[in-house]
């Protein structure tokens, strides 16, 4: 039992090496972008719906703390409780797919979603006038879109391995002494929520908001 | 002693008749049979990838190329790469052989997570479907390397299709190495400390964290690769203010530690071979171990190299020079150690040893003609020629390949209870050094005379080394196909192997050939060092 347990642990972790060096590709092109083009990622930055993504961050924050939570009742063997910890856990994180729709349709009705429904050209400048959007705002667009989708890709299985894991704490599956999936599960939640920590400031938190 | 090998003995309950009919294999969890099935998808796709070099070579024979268009051409060497490359040789030691041996070396009765490893064999066979259904669609023609922008905006090919089959295949890359990496941490026997576990095993770690840690970057770059492809626009695309260096960068960070993928675990047989055929201990375990480390860390630093002439400075260019051949400082360390460990050692050239030997000369060439690639000078009059495809060749095929036929031929009386003729495997052997080195060392010179990879034509003055070469593919072919022959012949003709007809040490000789489904009657206690062959008879037994 206890090799059992530490085996799908350090599985678990190795896994989410494999998830960091995955997403790693992505903050590396967003590291050289960002380099070489600052003002078009400042500006594409400003298109960021400051609220929606703080209200996301604050989701999943909360959600990491429920979910953290039914992993410590696991551990007391109230698997009730677990059950609708976890539960919790999987409607915030439905929550934050919503608002992310939101966000996404926002974008498409701006014209700022790279591609065919690429319709974005002018852009108000402090004094008045207008001027086309530069090119280049289109590679950060690119990269939003990737970046936060294939982040929420990860929520979503997250959301379905939880919802799961949940099903069978409430069909009193889990104890006291054999939890691990909760606790796995759990890690995996917390990679997706720390992966998302590092999105929010570098996608909504570059541009200086006055208002 | 005669054995009437026609007649069956009675079985003891092995793996093999632990159960009959399609469902028992395709739902087992059993590392062996998966390694078995493995071991069958893994030879389809390499004649797959031997067929693209078939036309490959048949094209080369005449300098104006009369056999296929030059477009059908690119197509032909991108398949045959990408064939090669991710569904042969990546999975092909680890995926068989270390399937099946692993757990047997450690005194496990399985891997870490067995449901995982089916599920591996399932992502392959549905990235392997997915790209033969690319192939039968008109293949791709951008090169394995899919480099940007042609593959992203140019190509009228199945870029996309290719690299979602890529992308399922990493997955299961990724899924045997992390198994491998519990396992090797969690699984051991009592009494197996790391510093006994055969060399075989240490390789394979160091493989498998190679396997984790850049397969998803490779991951992600062909679906930047295909996302650019559906929507297009990307991040490689220079309209937008994107840099189609960026994709080679990324590329590379993977392909060039996926090349140790490959080659480590070669490494890891000849580790087995050269002791048991020599009679001896390892010479200098913990350096053959830490090597395997040291190449699989200092792999990840040296991916420019394949970028010199990309237009990256010349800082970049000279630090991932030395970068370069300090890389080659590990692998060296074991070629002097398996050759220090063969002095004063009893020899025995049976087959398995002959593979081993032809390795250890093909893969030292190999590996020197790269430390010519690494330098600065050299590398950018031969950068893009034959003499690069000749130094990849010399370590894929003269490496990786042979030391794949050595151990399934070392270990082909354990997986399958049969020895086979060690007359035909010597010739096959022999064929398959004579037809290697034909078809190869042409290749050094054309590259450095000037013929350029990737072109169907040639100027005439080029054709009598290209006409050895195919020369040298024919008897290589030949070498390839006749263990297919013998092996299968053995299956059901062959002499019954013992538990340990090499008389080899390591746990897996110490239980019956076939293994038991649980691999040993009862969990061992190890008390002994690796390779303590001064235990064991001077002399290999003869056998089949």
């Amino acid at each position: 039992m206890e090799q059992q347990r530490e085996s799908t642990t350090l599985g678990m972790w190795i896994f989410l090496v494999t998830e960091i060096m995955f997403f790693g590709g992505l903050f590396t092109a967003y590291l050289i972008y960002r380099t070489a083009h600052p003002d078009v990622w400042e500006m594409g930055s400003q298109h960021m719906e400051f609220k929606w993504g703080t209200i996301n961050t604050v989701i999943l924050l909360t959600s990491s703390f429920t979910v953290a939570l039914s992993v410590h009742f696991a551990q007391l063997g109230k698997t009730k409780l677990t059950a609708l910890l976890l539960l919790l856990t999987v409607i915030m994180g439905c929550g934050f797919l919503g608002i992310k729709a939101i966000e996404y349709h926002n974008h498409y009705v701006e014209g700022t979603v790279p591609g065919h429904w690429w319709h974005y050209y002018e852009v108000e400048n402090p004094d008045g006038t207008k001027s086309q959007a530069p090119q280049q705002l289109q590679l950060f667009f690119f990269i939003y879109f990737v970046m936060t989708g294939l982040h929420a890709l990860h929520v979503t299985i997250g959301i379905v391995l939880l919802a799961i894991i949940a099903l069978w704490a409430w069909q009193g599956k889990y104890t006291a002494e054999y939890h691990n999936p909760v606790h796995i599960s759990g890690l995996y939640w917390h990679f997706v929520d720390l992966v998302w920590i590092f999105l929010y400031p570098l996608l909504y938190l570059i541009a200086n908001k006055h208002s | 002693m005669a054995t009437n090998a026609i007649t069956e003995p009675v079985e003891r309950d092995n793996y093999l008749n632990a159960g009959y009919g399609i469902k028992s294999w395709l739902l087992t969890t059993d590392h062996k049979r998966i390694a078995i099935l493995y071991l069958i998808s893994i030879t389809a796709m390499f004649f797959i990838g031997g067929f693209f070099a078939t036309m490959i070579r048949l094209q080369l024979l005449t300098p104006q190329g009369d056999l296929m268009s030059h477009d059908t051409y690119n197509k032909v060497f991108t398949m045959h790469g990408i064939v090669m490359v991710f569904f042969f040789l990546i999975p092909s030691i680890p995926a068989t052989l270390g399937n099946f041996l692993i757990p047997m070396m450690i005194g496990a009765k399985d891997l870490a997570f067995p449901r995982i490893n089916l599920l591996s064999w399932y992502i392959y066979i549905i990235s392997a479907c997915l790209m033969i259904y690319v192939i039968l669609n008109g293949g791709v023609d951008t090169g394995w390397t899919f480099y940007t922008p042609f593959s992203t905006t140019f190509s009228n090919t199945n870029v996309m299709l290719a690299g979602v089959a890529i992308f399922i295949n990493g997955f299961s890359s990724i899924l045997t190495g992390l198994n491998f990496i519990v396992t090797t941490h969690r699984m051991r026997a009592p009494g197996m400390t790391w510093n006994r576990l055969p060399l075989f095993v240490w390789s394979h770690y160091a493989t498998s964290v190679i396997q984790v840690l850049g397969t998803p970057v490779i991951a992600i770059t062909l679906a930047l690769v295909a996302i650019e492809r559906v929507w297009h626009v990307g991040i490689f695309d220079p309209k937008v203010g994107g840099d189609p260096v960026l994709f080679q960068h990324l590329f590379w960070f993977y392909s060039h530690p996926a090349v140790y993928i490959m080659i480590l675990p070669s490494m890891a047989v000849i580790s087995e071979l050269v002791t048991c055929f020599s009679r001896k201990r390892i010479f200098g375990y913990s350096f053959v171990a830490l090597a395997s480390i040291g190449i699989a860390v200092l792999g990840f630093l040296v991916w420019a190299h394949h970028m010199f002439v990309a237009g990256i400075s010349a800082y970049a260019a000279l630090v991932f020079s030395l970068m370069s051949y300090f890389v080659a400082v590990p692998s060296a360390i074991k070629v002097f150690n398996w050759t220090a460990t063969m002095y004063k050692g009893n020899i025995s050239l049976r087959t398995p040893m002959l593979y081993a030997l032809g390795f250890i000369g093909l893969f030292t060439m190999g590996g020197m003609t790269g430390l010519f690639l690494a330098c600065l000078g050299i590398d950018v009059h031969v950068t893009d020629t034959y003499f690069v495809i000749a130094h990849f060749h010399f370590i894929m095929v003269g490496g990786a390949v042979m030391a794949y036929l050595g151990g399934i031929h070392f270990w082909w009386p354990k997986i399958t209870g049969r020895m086979y003729p060690d007359g035909w495997g010597k010739i096959a052997a022999g064929l398959v050094f004579i037809g290697f080195n034909l078809t190869f060392l042409p290749q050094f010179v054309l590259g450095y005379v000037g013929m350029p990879r990737r072109y169907a034509a040639y100027k005439p003055e080029f054709q009598v080394f290209n006409v050895l070469s195919t020369a040298g593919a024919s008897i290589l072919a030949v070498g390839y196909l006749l263990p297919l022959v013998y092996l299968l012949w053995s299956l059901r003709y062959g002499e019954i192997a013992g538990d340990n007809p090499w008389a080899a040490q390591g746990l897996e000789w110490k239980t019956s050939s076939p293994p038991p489904t649980f691999n040993f009657d009862e969990t061992p206690v190890v008390t002994w060092e690796a390779y303590e062959y001064d235990h064991l008879p001077k002399e290999v037994p003869v056998v089949g």
